[in-house]
């Protein structure tokens, strides 16, 4: 890393991922700055070597976020979110049933079996999960849990897991399932909730999704700075970024904030999600 | 625009996003400006839950999302998609600038006359250019192909009595394996280039289209009435061949099509009313004058596009000089007509082996070889060639015919 340049680092999901970056990097080229990524197969990697300084900025999933802000915390470091998505504000998740013969109310579910995403999806486990919890239904204590573990690690950034959630609902194997409130819409114009099988049973409070994550003074540099500046500059009415922004899900890149991971935050420490990462990244920080 | 206060007011009754409400909301949405404030309001309960997630995936800002409706400021990312279209013409030819002089690459494969988003990923299509495609004739030529196909199966009266000697049989299996032949050429020649062709030119893709499910129907034709009471097909000879691959094998459109349609297929016209007229049976006649039809619908493009070709760009002439010499050298060592072709020429005109009718026979196709001499250098006078070079550039023509 030179002084100059903005190395990213981003989880590959999807092999999409390779097109979005490339094209960014051509247009940050367009106008003078050096940016390049580095993609891992998962976040818990990515995480670590931002920490051991491998890459100047993370695209870092909410958990993702989570994991690095405690850790920096607990070296005296600072974590900083510089930019995000537009579409990654404000997303609520929803539980939802059968209309035919689900509970009517949430205290409904007492006892039943409830699918959710993956372990380390926090639309579709962890948040959805808290929400229970905080509603007085203990998982895995009051309500079974049934997890659809689609590539853990990519902290359900992978939909495969919410529509197999949404599966079992469907073929009656479970009492609810978990989604985000755009992918219940989605999954309903893709026949797999068809229009009027499912009710809402409950919908999360607002909660933010991914950000542009840096370490300590990095927001600082020159370089990031631009780097911050051409994102929130990126127009969608210019035709060689519009369909790297399809591709990635926004409309207009929108500063970064951090209030929406509050909830995130509530789940991972009744769950104990993230502890033995952080422990152990920072047995290796601290070796 | 006060936020409390609705622009407009969007009732989708019973309707969810989920089942068709977006197509009235975007009905509704048309001509409204970034930064308008809407209401949704609707009887289905999800409405609100999701018109948030519609709105966040849209870009527009929710204002408020409770009870059954929504209210959302409206954002620009739908006008910004469409900021910097262009149409690609107009659809209607009669419009000025309808057709473009030359098709840009970034309007890929969009009907003509569409508005084409920026962006679209430029597809490269060697014939771009109007002057080397266009004549004023094809949108004529291409509704005359269109009303003139024919089914080979109920066209023809493949049940035809034989009533003909076997040799004269035999003569005209072997013209047919020799037209197939011909035929096939003359299909992959304009179907090379109909790939290169950009699409703007929409009138021409389709007529040399057609043009090739003409060639698909007479190689049909010619087959099964090779067929018909033989169970083995002529000879093909290597002169013949080294005729057809240099028509294959040619990369400019302009001089392919200068072979092939004005030069080669014209000469075929005279080859298949020769065999209409002296066709021993019925189905022979019906299929050879269901080819001459075609034929001279693909002789008229040639020589329409070419004329104006050769109008606009003073270098072509040359050009088509230079290929003509080029492709006669090049054949110059190989043997031409296929000699089991001739001979049947002349049996087929004769009808029987009497020395006489033989006689009669090889008259007519010496007399065949000169209608299409006379015919080639009519052609070249209606491209503009004075009547020397019309005269020597015939001599130079393939022996192959095509
Ligand atoms: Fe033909
Ligand atoms: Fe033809």
């Amino acid at each position: 890393m030179t002084n100059d340049t903005v190395l990213l680092g981003a989880v590959a999901y999807d092999p999409k991922v390779v097109t979005i970056w490339e094209g960014f990097r051509a247009f940050f080229a367009d106008h003078g700055l050096d940016f390049d990524a580095v993609l891992f197969t998962n976040y818990e990697r990515q995480v670590a070597a931002h920490l051991r300084g491998d890459f100047d900025v993370a695209w870092n999933s909410p958990l993702a976020w989570l994991q690095l802000e405690r850790v920096a915390a607990k070296l005296g470091r600072r974590a900083c979110a510089i930019a995000m998505r537009d579409s990654d504000r404000d997303l609520t998740s929803v539980i939802v049933t059968r209309a035919s013969d689900g509970p009517s109310d949430l205290e409904g579910l007492r006892g039943q079996t409830i699918a959710v995403g993956a372990a380390d999806s926090p639309q579709a486990t962890l948040i959805p999960l808290e929400h229970l919890r905080a509603a007085g239904l203990k998982p895995g204590r009051d309500v079974e849990v049934r997890r659809f573990d689609v590539l853990v690690g990519k902290h359900g950034d992978h939909i495969g897991g919410e529509r197999d959630a949404a599966r079992a609902l469907i073929a009656g194997e479970v009492a609810a399932a978990c989604m985000i409130d755009g992918n219940h819409l989605l999954f309903a114009r893709e026949g797999v909730l068809p229009t009027g099988s499912t009710r809402i049973l409950a919908q999360t409070a607002p909660y933010d999704h991914c950000n542009f994550s840096v370490l300590d003074d990095a927001a600082d540099r020159p370089a990031m700075r631009r780097f911050v500046e051409l994102l929130l500059g990126m127009s969608y009415a210019d035709p060689t970024v519009r369909p790297l922004m399809d591709l990635e899900g926004l409309k207009a890149w929108q500063p970064g904030r951090t209030e929406g991971y509050a909830q995130l935050a509530r789940a991972i420490d009744a769950f104990g999600t993230i502890d033995g990462f952080v422990a152990l990244q920072l047995a290796r920080l601290r070796r | 625009m006060n936020e409390t206060s609705p622009t407009l007011v969007v009732d989708l009754g019973s309707l969810g996003l989920d089942d068709g409400g977006t197509v009235l909301l975007g009905l509704a949405l048309r001509g409204v400006a970034p930064g308008s404030c809407v209401r949704v309001v609707g009887t289905r309960e999800e409405l609100a839950i999701h018109g948030a997630a519609w709105c966040r995936a849209r870009g527009h800002r929710l204002l408020t999302s409770a009870g059954p409706g929504l209210a959302f400021v409206v954002g620009t990312a739908d006008r910004a998609r469409w900021q910097h279209a262009r149409r690609a013409g107009h659809a209607s030819r009669e419009r000025d600038g309808a057709i473009a002089r030359q098709a840009d690459p970034q309007w890929g494969l969009a009907a003509r006359g569409a508005l084409v988003e920026a962006g679209v990923a430029p597809l490269a299509f060697a014939l771009s250019d109007l002057d080397e495609l266009w004549t004023d004739d094809v949108p004529q030529l291409y509704a005359q192909a269109a009303a003139a196909q024919w089914d080979p199966n109920t066209a023809i009266p493949w049940d035809c009595p034989l009533t003909h000697p076997g040799v004269v049989e035999d003569a005209i299996v072997q013209i047919m394996t020799y037209l197939v032949e011909n035929e096939t050429a003359a299909l992959l020649v304009p179907a090379r280039f109909l790939a290169q062709i950009h699409p703007h030119f929409r009138e021409v893709m389709q007529l040399i289209a057609i043009q090739c499910a003409d060639e698909a129907r007479h190689i049909e034709v010619f087959t099964r009435r090779a067929c018909l009471h033989s169970q083995e097909l002529g000879t093909s000879s290597a002169g013949g061949q080294a005729s057809l691959r240099t028509l294959v094998e040619e990369p400019d459109f302009a001089v392919a099509m200068f072979l092939l349609s004005v030069l080669g297929e014209g000469s075929f016209l005279a080859l298949l009313w020769f065999l209409h007229e002296y066709a021993p049976d019925e189905a022979t006649r019906a299929v050879c004058r269901l080819a001459a039809q075609d034929e001279a619908r693909h002789v008229a493009f040639g020589l329409g596009h070419l004329a104006r070709h050769l109008g606009m760009d003073p270098g072509l002439r040359p050009r088509l000089i230079a290929a003509v010499e080029r492709r006669h050298d090049a054949l110059a060592h190989t043997a031409g007509l296929n000699a089991d072709v001739f001979d049947a020429l002349v049996l087929v005109a004769a009808g029987e082996v009497a020395p006489a009718e033989i006689a009669r026979g090889w008259a007519a196709v010496v007399e065949l070889e000169r209608e299409m001499d006379r015919g080639r250098r009519r052609r070249l006078a209606r491209l503009g060639f004075d009547e020397d070079s019309a005269r020597a550039l015939s001599e130079l023509h393939t022996k192959n015919f095509m």
